[in-house]
């Protein structure tokens, strides 16, 4: 009998992983709480660094998960899980239980939830809102105010939940900035005359051709990049945003009107991961995101043998690096079932 | 602003008040400058709601205007309050009710100190004991005395003779609500609502039927920053302060301001003065200024309190715009008179009268 491969997690990494065990001869189950599959690539229009639609890629995940050796298992919450010797048994919110050989948690993210920034006013100042709330309006083909106006001058704030001691979390998320200056582009396609500036701390444009985006928003899209935080949002009597902010490269304090503003959410480890590894005593590290058995050649593997870590439950992750992951995971796995379990 | 979000917000900061038996701790400068204010209090809460309020006459200052201007160690102002605690124990009490929000502030920020730096709770304990012999517990709960008059709020608007309502229109009072940046700026679990979208003072306001103003620089510092007034070289950033605050609230017209704290209530009171005095520039309708009350004061006249037994005759920028506005009667004739009846000086300059 083929070993069995409990995936939990039908995102980005759960889908390519269960793709590639499955194609490596084991059988799989993929777990997923929502009732679709995709995770937050559904929610995305378009991806950095070049603006591939989202779409494309969920379709090839898509693909990756066609194969008779899946058992897809879609609106169920994994709850726990035992270990027992070398079997796992996972059980899932309606009472069923599962057993299988080895375990892949493939848990994503949650969004960092933008209203626990108050002075920012998501949720209470119409016209704020969040990165996920623009790619919306983007999948709708419908960015405008609240109003219905087309707006003028909009507003990026980078490091929204990151880099951020006073929400407990210091880590950065490294995708926003690249998320911010990509959005930034898409808005000056859609309203070439309107006015959009980005907020930042420091522009984090570390992965293949981010930098150049960067350069590109900044010469043929005249995106503005002012270098400080926004210290806090308010509505003026026009019913204009009116934001804070320090320009810390000419050191002074400037008050800016804008009609929109989009928080750059940033990435935590998700919710329900966390309850999970509080119960199954999985450990996490600083950041929150399930730790590593080894920053350099343990990234996959945690605390527990036969559990297997993919995406970003371990820490922020953009696709490309998800993708990676996954099909690290999956040699791992196969490695590990193939030598004796250890 | 979405209300419905806002109150979301705030409830996620709610703290306990404690319903009786206070320990009162009165501000320094308060009785001064809005006399009417501590003893209105006082009168509410003894003779109208019925609670028992202690003052031990052994209370002294907390010195958090000498700790915020850089004169008074830590160590020594950890030690005054401990000498409150203590003659808290002594006088049988365990519910602090602080009527500056600056001790407010002082009284919170040790606390936190000693919940996490617990070496500086024993370090406070052996200095209190070696000055005087006394020892003291923490306190069960501590209050400042907006957060008892938002518990009690539905009550005074149960016995509300003028509501916040202006009566030539029919429609609510405009009001600007200012909070005390030691309030809950620190340490937001603290204050009713928060620090971002505090409810204190906006749940009296709209309990008594007005409407709250919500204007860009609401959160801004009322220009007094303790160092900012109190080294002379830096009035001016107090008073450029205290201006982006009036010109950023000018254009909602609001009919006054109320505050919780008494340096924001000096400040955008007295500075109002300075700025016509200086540039001729005021921030009410037709050319007045804006009337700046304590939350004891509004409840007063919300109560239908003589408007001259609250001491608003003691404020720079006076009131009566507003008390036409409320309907409320006053007589101009008694507002510097004695309680016996003796006339006393009447001041000069006095604005909007």
């Amino acid at each position: 009998m083929n070993p069995h491969v409990i995936v939990i997690g039908g995102g980005t990494a759960g889908m390519e992983a269960a793709g590639r065990l499955a194609r490596a001869g084991m059988s799989v189950t993929l777990i997923e709480k929502g009732k679709d599959l995709g995770g937050h690539l559904r929610d995305w229009y378009h991806l950095f660094p070049d603006r591939r639609s989202s779409d494309e890629v969920l379709e090839y995940l898509k693909g990756q998960i066609s194969h008779q050796n899946i058992r897809l298992l879609t609106g169920q919450q994994v709850t726990g899980f035992i270990h027992k010797g070398n079997e796992f048994t996972v059980s899932t919110g309606n009472g069923d239980t599962i057993n299988g050989d080895a375990l892949l948690l493939a848990t994503g993210f949650d969004l960092f939830k933008s209203e626990r920034k108050e002075e920012y006013g998501y949720g209470i100042y119409e016209n704020v809102i969040t990165s996920a709330d623009l790619e919306a309006m983007f999948r709708k083909k419908e960015v405008k105010l609240v109003s219905g106006k087309k707006p003028e001058r909009i507003g990026f704030l980078h490091c929204v939940g990151s880099r951020d001691e006073k929400v407990g979390n210091i880590y950065c998320s490294k995708l926003c900035c690249v998320t911010a200056v990509k959005q930034a582009i898409e808005v000056k396609k859609i309203f070439p005359a309107s006015k959009v500036f980005c907020f930042y701390m420091d522009m984090r444009m570390g992965g293949a051709l981010y930098e150049e985006l960067y350069k590109e928003a900044q010469e043929k899209y005249s995106v503005g990049f002012i270098r400080g935080k926004v210290s806090e949002v308010a509505v003026n009597i026009n019913n204009r945003l009116v934001a804070k902010v320090e320009d810390t490269l000419v050191g002074r304090p400037l008050k800016m009107e804008l009609d929109m503003l989009v928080l750059m959410a940033g990435m935590e480890m998700s919710e329900d991961a966390v309850r999970l590894a509080k119960e199954t005593n999985l450990q996490m590290g600083e950041n929150r995101f399930f730790k590593p058995a080894d920053h350099h050649f343990g990234t996959n593997m945690g605390n527990v043998n036969g559990v297997f870590y993919a995406g970003a439950c371990t820490a922020p992750l953009n696709i490309t690096e998800t993708i990676s992951h996954a099909r690290s995971a999956v040699t791992e796995i196969v490695n590990y079932l193939n030598t004796g379990r250890k | 602003m979405k209300q419905e979000e806002n109150t979301r917000v705030w409830r996620d900061y709610q703290k306990e008040i404690a319903d009786d038996h206070f320990f009162y701790v009165r501000s320094c400068i308060r009785q001064s400058f809005f006399p009417g204010s501590e003893q209105f209090f006082l009168q509410l809460m003894r003779d109208v709601l019925g609670k028992d309020v202690y003052e031990n006459p052994s209370h002294t200052t907390c010195t958090g205007i000498g700790y915020h201007g850089d004169v008074v160690p830590f160590s020594t102002i950890q030690t005054v309050v401990a000498r409150h605690y203590a003659l808290m124990k002594e006088s049988g009490y365990k519910n602090v009710a602080v009527s500056c929000v600056t001790s407010f502030g002082i009284y919170t920020e040790i606390l936190e100190t000693w919940k996490h730096f617990p070496e500086e709770l024993e370090k406070t304990r052996e200095f209190l004991y070696k000055a005087t012999g006394r020892e003291f517990d923490l306190p069960e709960n501590v209050a400042h005395t907006s957060d008892i008059i938002y518990k009690f709020r539905d009550e005074i608007a149960a016995r509300a003779k003028y509501p916040l309502v202006n009566k030539l229109t029919g429609e609510p009072l405009r009001v600007v609500e200012h909070i005390g940046c030691h309030y809950s700026k620190m340490f937001p679990k603290y204050g009713v609502g928060g620090a971002e979208f505090p409810q204190v003072l906006s749940g009296m306001v709209e309990s008594w039927g007005g409407q709250i103003v919500d204007y860009p620089e609401r959160r801004h510092c009322c220009g007094f920053g303790f160092r900012q007034y109190l080294v002379q070289a830096n009035r001016g950033y107090s008073l450029s302060n205290t201006v982006k605050k009036f010109s950023s609230m000018k254009p909602y017209k609001p009919d006054l301001v109320i505050t919780n704290c008494p340096g924001c209530n000096m400040f955008m009171d007295k500075w109002q003065y300075t700025i016509k005095e200086m540039e001729g520039l005021t921030y009410g309708e037709n050319g007045e200024s804006i009337p700046i009350l304590t939350y004891e004061e509004l409840a007063g006249l919300v109560m239908g309190r003589n408007p001259w037994d609250l001491g608003l005759q003691f404020h720079m920028v006076q009131s009566e715009p507003l008390l036409r506005k409320m309907g409320i009667e006053f007589d101009p004739s008694d507002k510097f008179k004695t309680k016996d009846g003796r006339q006393m000086p009447i001041p000069e300059n006095l604005i909007n009268s």
